[in-house]
C-alpha cells in the first residue's frame, strides 16, 4: 500500500514535470549555457585539480537549481490536499526519490557536455561514474529539505542558497575528494573510507529529512 | 544570588590563566612556548561546542513539547556559541602564525570546518529572522538547527580525522593526549576546560533570563 502510494507520488512529479516542459528545458539550457561558457572561458582544461573543482562548481550549481526548486510549486490549497491524503514521510520520501532520479539524470548529461566541450581527464570512470550517483543523491536529500524549509520561509530564493551551501559542503568535500581520486586513477582501496562515508551521509541525509519533515509540515 | 559554580568558573579560569603562563611545559620542536595556548584555545572550542550541542538539544525538546520557551533557550545558546567562536578563531590565528608560519590556510579541515560551522550559524540566524511567526520560527529553525548540527558534527569530528591535517591528532599527526600533555600540563589543561565550559553557561545564564523576560513581557 505505501509504496503503492509512493510510486503514484514520483508518477504524479514526473507528470507535473513533463506537462510543464519549460521548466525541465530551462535546466537543460542552463547545463549546456554553463558548460560551454566554461569551455569558452577555460579553452582547454590540462591541470586535473582545476577540471575537478570547475566540475563540482558547476554541480553544486546545477543541484540546487534542480532540487531546490522542488517545494516552490506547492501552494497552500495543494499543501492541504496532500496533508490529508498522505503521510509526511510518503511526501518527502517521494520528492527525494523524484530529485534523485532527476539529478541522477542530469549529473550524468552534465558529465557529458563538461567531457565533450571541455575535455575529460578521468582514468577511473567506474569510480567517477560512482561518485557522481551517489553525491547526486545525497545532494538531493539535503536540498530537499532545505527546498522545504526555504518554502515555509516565504519562498525566498536566496535564502535556499544560504541555508545549503554550509551544509552542503561536507558532501561537496567528499565527493571532490573521490573524484579527484578518479581522476588520477588511484587504487580503488584508497578510495574506499571516503565512498563509505558518502554513503553513509546518503542514509543519514535521507533518514534526517524523512524525521525531520514531519515537523515542518503541519502549518 | 551567585551560584556556586559561578565562583568555581571564575577561580578556574584565573588559575588556568595565571598557572597556565608560569607552570612548566614540555619543550618540543615548533611549538616550543606555544603549547601553553592549548590551556585557552581548546577549551573555547569545548565551550563552543557545548553550547552549540546545547541549543540542539533544546531544538529537539521543542520539537517535543511546543515551548516557546526551549525555542528562545536555544537560539540564545546558537548566540553565545557564536560569540565563542570569536576567541577560538583568535587563539587559533596567533597559534597558526606561530607555528605554521600563517594566519589562515585552507590546506586544513579543521578550519574549513570552522569557518563552515560559522556560516551555518548566521545562516541560522538569517533564517530565524526571516519569519515573523513565533510559533512557525521557532519549529522551523528547530528543524534546521538538528540537521546542521548533524552535518557539522560529520565536518568537525568525521572528516579531520579521515584527510592531512595540520592539528594534532589527525591524519597521522600525534595527540596531544598521546605524550604531549604531560601530568603537569592535565593539571591545568582540565580545569581549563570545566572554567570555561561553566564561564559559557554563566554567559548562557544572563542572556536567557534576559530573553525569557522579554518575551514575558511581550506576551502581556
Amino acid at each position: 500500500m505505501t509504496t503503492q502510494l509512493l510510486s503514484s507520488l514520483i508518477k504524479k512529479e514526473f507528470l507535473l514535470e513533463f506537462r510543464q516542459k519549460s521548466t525541465l528545458a530551462g535546466i537543460l539550457v542552463y547545463i549546456v549555457a554553463t558548460v560551454f561558457i566554461s569551455a569558452l572561458c577555460f579553452k582547454k582544461i590540462i591541470h586535473p585539480t582545476v577540471w575537478n573543482a570547475l566540475f563540482w562548481t558547476i554541480f553544486m550549481f546545477i543541484a540546487v537549481n534542480v532540487s531546490g526548486k522542488s517545494f516552490m510549486q506547492e501552494t497552500k490549497g495543494k499543501g492541504l490536499y496532500n496533508y490529508l491524503y498522505y503521510s509526511p514521510r510518503q511526501f518527502i520520501l517521494s520528492k527525494i526519490m523524484y530529485n534523485m532520479l532527476l539529478m541522477a539524470v542530469l549529473s550524468l548529461l552534465t558529465f557529458f557536455f563538461y567531457s565533450w566541450f571541455v575535455g575529460s581527464l578521468v582514468q577511473d570512470l567506474g569510480m567517477f561514474l560512482l561518485t557522481l550517483m551517489f553525491s547526486s543523491s545525497a545532494f538531493s536529500g539535503v536540498l530537499s529539505l532545505m527546498s522545504a524549509i526555504a518554502s515555509k520561509a516565504n519562498n525566498n530564493i536566496s535564502l535556499m542558497a544560504i541555508l545549503s551551501f554550509p551544509v552542503l559542503m561536507p558532501l561537496l568535500l567528499v565527493s571532490v575528494k573521490l573524484s579527484k581520486h578518479a581522476i588520477d586513477g588511484l587504487a580503488w582501496s584508497v578510495s574506499y573510507k571516503y565512498l563509505l562515508i558518502l554513503v553513509m551521509l546518503n542514509f543519514v541525509v535521507v533518514a534526517l529529512a524523512t524525521l525531520l519533515f514531519n515537523y515542518l509540515w503541519k502549518e | 544570588m551567585i551560584k556556586w559554580w559561578k565562583i568555581l568558573s571564575a577561580l578556574l579560569i584565573l588559575y588556568t590563566l595565571v598557572w597556565g603562563m608560569l607552570g612548566p611545559v614540555p619543550h618540543l620542536n615548533i611549538l616550543h612556548e606555544t603549547i601553553r595556548n592549548v590551556y585557552y584555545h581548546v577549551p573555547i572550542w569545548f565551550a563552543m561546542l557545548f553550547l552549540m550541542g546545547y541549543s540542539v538539544v533544546h531544538a529537539i525538546k521543542h520539537l517535543s513539547n511546543n515551548d516557546l520557551r526551549s525555542d528562545i533557550i536555544s537560539d540564545q545558546a546558537a548566540q553565545t556559541g557564536l560569540f565563542f567562536a570569536i576567541p577560538g578563531l583568535l587563539t587559533g590565528c596567533m597559534w597558526a602564525k606561530y607555528t605554521w608560519g600563517t594566519w589562515w590556510t585552507f590546506q586544513d579541515p579543521k578550519l574549513n570546518g570552522v569557518a563552515i560551522a560559522v556560516l551555518i550559524y548566521l545562516a541560522y540566524f538569517i533564517l530565524r529572522s526571516s519569519i515573523d511567526d513565533e510559533q512557525k520560527r521557532a519549529r522551523i529553525s528547530a528543524v534546521y538547527n538538528i540537521f546542521a548540527f548533524v552535518m557539522m558534527f560529520v565536518f568537525i569530528m568525521i572528516l579531520p580525522r579521515l584527510t592531512d591535517s595540520l592539528h594534532p591528532g589527525n591524519g597521522g599527526n600525534p595527540a596531544f593526549g598521546k605524550y604531549d600533555l604531560d601530568s603537569n600540563m592535565r593539571m591545568v589543561f582540565y580545569p581549563a576546560v570545566i572554567g570555561w565550559i561553566l564561564l559559557s553557561l554563566w554567559i548562557l545564564d544572563i542572556k536567557k533570563r534576559i530573553a525569557l523576560l522579554t518575551h514575558k513581557k511581550n506576551e502581556q
